[in-house]
């Protein structure tokens, strides 16, 4: 497949491990802050090449996983209600609410479904007109836009059946919060390359500006990500903070601006707490008033909702990078995919999830 | 997160408020949007995430940028270093 | 004045009814109509409340499946053809030819008589194909609403000739594994005729039996240790179960595993690992090193063979795990799913 199998390249993937071998002369802490680029890396065990030097620890760009606990509950108290049809990505069906989850809603009569794309949840509401269908639109800004669509069509259809539970996130506000706390131990970041691909890189240089930090914005691919280790350890031994954009062939100067168009008309950014991390100022996304009536949190009533998280689920450290899933007292034990503490257990992606699938194994080798 | 993957467009069609593409990912095809990316012509590749094209891949930059990195293998085969 | 009509049923219906399921004239019909015609053989037709059989001494496999896959046709197969394949299958896994099969069908009130007879007419040259009669069978009929058109059990009986030994205990390090063909064409055959996951592509389920490739497999080596259909959970549940209850570990090369592109192309849009994506028409067999050879030659004789190939082998480190060798030379875990594998965005 062109376009990929290039950037799958086991050779030039070994050179440029080469080559950050060759650089690093000083022990380098580094985040990939995006959870599908988490994914490539323990997939394909790529922290295995790179030398001792560098540490990887990863960020919380995993949107299944931060998607804030209180949406979680309210989509599972939606879905649960007679008449209406709750539309979901595949990935929050297993993310654990305060009590239960989507599947197990399904599993006691509620009808849930999956969607891959959100015009699909639109299609429903035109072909079941007497049921309430509601979207959960959860993801990140590479998400936005097309969640955003599909509110846009259902004004345009004119459609009185159709809402959406909007709880998307935004990358910077989160990587600010990391760079400003004074616990933080990461040197360099890779940037999510498809939330840039949407959103440009404006907002990682300032940020790169701001906290004398090295940016690249990487792709996705083994080769991509090497790539954007090898232009941070340059950076680092350098002695220089720039915004760098390895993923050239995605992501412009400008960004997607049809798609920043279409989320300005249809959202406005507001306060989230993120799930494990707690409130962050101007983080996420609610429906602007012209759509309040897509706005499922609107319709469906803002009833208070009490959430708990189990006590022992260290979920807001293992985000910002601070601890690795392994150093949780629960991991693989009390806490596995079957039976999740906290969300980056469940998604494929999450911190949690990826090492106990990929790597337990070092895990306890190392432990022993 | 943002599962994206790059496609090449086969065939497109304009209905209006919407165009549609017929996306071609290695032995299989899709609808995609191309709402995002208007400029987009049969023969692109485009990068699809939930069933929208996102952004056009850019061929130029993907031949610079892979050149780079062809000579980074180069130089390691001629002074390759010891095996893991 | 009209004459008195009387109530009883139109001897013409297109869809099925309850009373099909009641024992009584209806349930005759449709046996008449449908199930004999298809089915036709002489113990089937006795129409006894059983079959009897006359086997030979020795071993008897016996296995039973039920089929609820939606949707009822694909490309490739369809709930019949699958009902039949996948009992005979789990008969040759354990090393037997198959001898006979029952055949039980709920049926959803409402459902159509003429997709019945496709399915039924299906299963009929399904089993004619393999060379198995379909002896005894079932109806049952469910209201409307609390079924999903049809589901299908098919309980089957196999000799197991003597000295074959076939569990998925057996293995040991040092064995060689190795698969029949390509990964993923039936799985995702299935989800991409769902709705929602339209793609178009030449892909098609592999649903096949496998009982001549099994003996084409024995005929080959005396000491094969293990075989297994890789199904649900694609293969990577079914090497974990060898790998736990062989208490050993599985190393295998993800280079070496055949993929075709329109089952990669689908597995990288929707993000799905092909490792967890259901099989109906391939087998892994797992074969001391010095066999191996001689097995993979004569897989690869066989239709159902062509694409087999050496992936990885039975080792002694991390029992109960399985590894695979990733192209990059780093090593990652195979795990058991938690549950089903679901399209992901993320």
């Amino acid at each position: 497949m062109k376009y990929l199998d290039e950037y799958r390249d086991a050779d030039i993937t070994h050179a440029l491990a080469a080559r950050i071998r060759a650089r690093a002369t000083k022990p380098w802490v580094l985040m990939e802050i995006c959870g599908g680029q988490t994914h490539t890396l323990m997939r394909y065990g790529l922290p295995d090449l790179l030398p001792p030097e560098i540490e990887l620890v990863h960020g919380p760009g995993c949107p299944v996983c931060v998607a804030p606990l209180e949406f979680v509950d309210r989509a599972i108290e939606i879905a649960s209600r007679p008449g209406v049809i709750f539309v979901s990505y595949g990935d929050m069906l297993r993310v654990p609410g305060s009590r239960q989850d989507l599947f197990r809603v399904r599993a006691a009569g509620g009808d849930v479904r999956i969607a891959y794309s959100p015009l699909e949840a639109v299609k429903l509401a035109q072909e079941y007109p007497t049921r309430q269908v509601v979207f959960f639109g959860i993801g990140f800004e590479t998400t936005a836009p097309a969640n955003a669509m599909a509110v846009w069509h259902a004004k345009r259809l004119g459609l009185t059946n159709f809402s959406m539970l909007v709880s998307h996130v935004l990358v910077p506000p989160a990587v600010r919060l990391l760079l400003g706390s004074p616990a933080n131990r990461v040197q360099g970041f890779i940037a999510p390359g498809h939330v840039c691909t949407v959103m440009a890189h404006r907002e990682y240089e300032a940020l790169s500006a701001e906290f004398h930090v090295p940016i690249v914005v990487g792709g996705f691919e083994p080769v991509d990500l090497l790539e954007a280790i090898a232009m941070l350890v340059d950076q680092l031994e350098d002695g220089r903070a720039q915004l760098e954009n390895q993923y050239s062939r995605s992501v412009t100067r400008d960004g997607n601006v049809a798609a920043q168009k279409l989320m300005e008309e249809v959202f406005e950014i507001t306060d989230r707490k993120w799930r494990g991390i707690g409130m962050i100022p101007a983080s996420g996304h609610r429906l602007r008033e012209e759509y309040a009536a897509y706005d499922a949190e609107r319709i469906f009533g803002a009833q208070e909702i009490h959430v708990e998280e189990p006590a022992e689920c260290i979920s807001a450290l293992v985000l910002q990078g601070l601890k690795k899933p392994v150093d949780c007292t629960a991991f693989g034990t009390r806490c596995t995919p079957e039976q999740p503490l906290g969300a980056p257990m469940v998604s494929s992606e999450g911190a949690c999830a990826a090492y106990y699938a990929y790597r337990r194994h070092t895990a306890s080798e190392a432990a022993q | 997160m943002c599962l994206a993957i790059p496609g090449k467009v086969v065939e497109a069609t304009d209905l209006g408020f919407t165009r549609i593409a017929k996306v071609q990912f290695g032995g299989v095809t899709r609808q995609v949007s191309l709402d995002f990316v208007p400029e987009t012509q049969i023969g692109d590749y485009v990068l699809v995430h939930v069933g929208f094209a996102i952004s056009r891949l850019s061929p130029e930059e993907a031949e610079r940028t892979y050149e780079l990195l062809r000579q980074i293998q180069e130089a390691d085969e001629i002074a390759p270093e010891e095996p893991l | 004045m009209n004459a008195f009509v009387c109530p009883a049923p139109i001897a013409v219906q297109d869809t099925v009814l309850l009373g099909h399921g009641s024992g009584g004239k209806l349930s005759a019909a449709l046996l008449q109509q449908i199930f004999l015609p298809a089915f036709h053989n002489p113990l089937l037709s006795r129409l006894e409340d059983q079959a009897v059989l006359d086997v030979e001494r020795g071993r008897l496999a016996f296995t039973t499946d039920s089929f609820v896959v939606k949707p009822l046709f694909f490309p490739g197969g369809d709930i019949g053809s699958l009902a039949v394949h996948g009992t005979v299958n789990d008969l040759a896994m354990g090393g037997a030819q198959p001898l006979a099969l029952s055949a039980a069908f709920i049926l959803e009130e409402g459902f159509s008589l003429a997709d019945l007879r496709r399915v039924v007419d299906s299963m009929a040259r399904a089993a004619e194909n393999v060379g198995v009669p379909i002896v005894t069978g079932d109806t049952k009929v469910v209201e409307r609403g609390c079924g999903d058109g049809v589901f299908i059990n098919t309980t089957g009986l196999g000799v197991v000739a003597a000295g074959v030994d076939l569990s998925a205990a057996n293995a040991r390090p040092g064995d060689c594994v190795i698969l029949s063909g390509s990964l993923g064409d039936h799985g995702i055959t299935i989800l991409t005729r769902r709705q929602g996951l339209e793609l178009e592509g030449a892909i098609e389920s592999d649903s096949a039996p496998l009982h001549t490739l099994v003996a084409a497999i024995l005929a080959a080596a005396g000491d094969v240790r293990v075989m297994r259909d890789p199904t649900r959970g694609g293969l990577a549940s079914t090497l974990n179960e060898i790998a736990v209850q062989s208490h050993a570990g599985i190393a295998i090369r993800e280079t070496a595993l055949p993929i075709h592109d329109g089952v990669r192309g689908a597995c990288e849009v929707l993000g799905l690992d092909p490792l967890y994506v259901a099989n109906e028409g391939k087998l892994v067999a797992i074969v001391p090193a010095a066999s191996a050879e001689a097995v993979l030659a004569a897989m690869r004789r066989h239709p159902l063979g062509a694409e087999a190939a050496i992936i990885g082998e039975v080792v002694g480190r991390h029992p109960g795990l399985v590894t695979m060798h990733t192209p990059f030379g780093t090593t990652r875990i195979v795990d058991m799913l938690a549950g089903d594998q679901l399209p992901r965005i993320c």
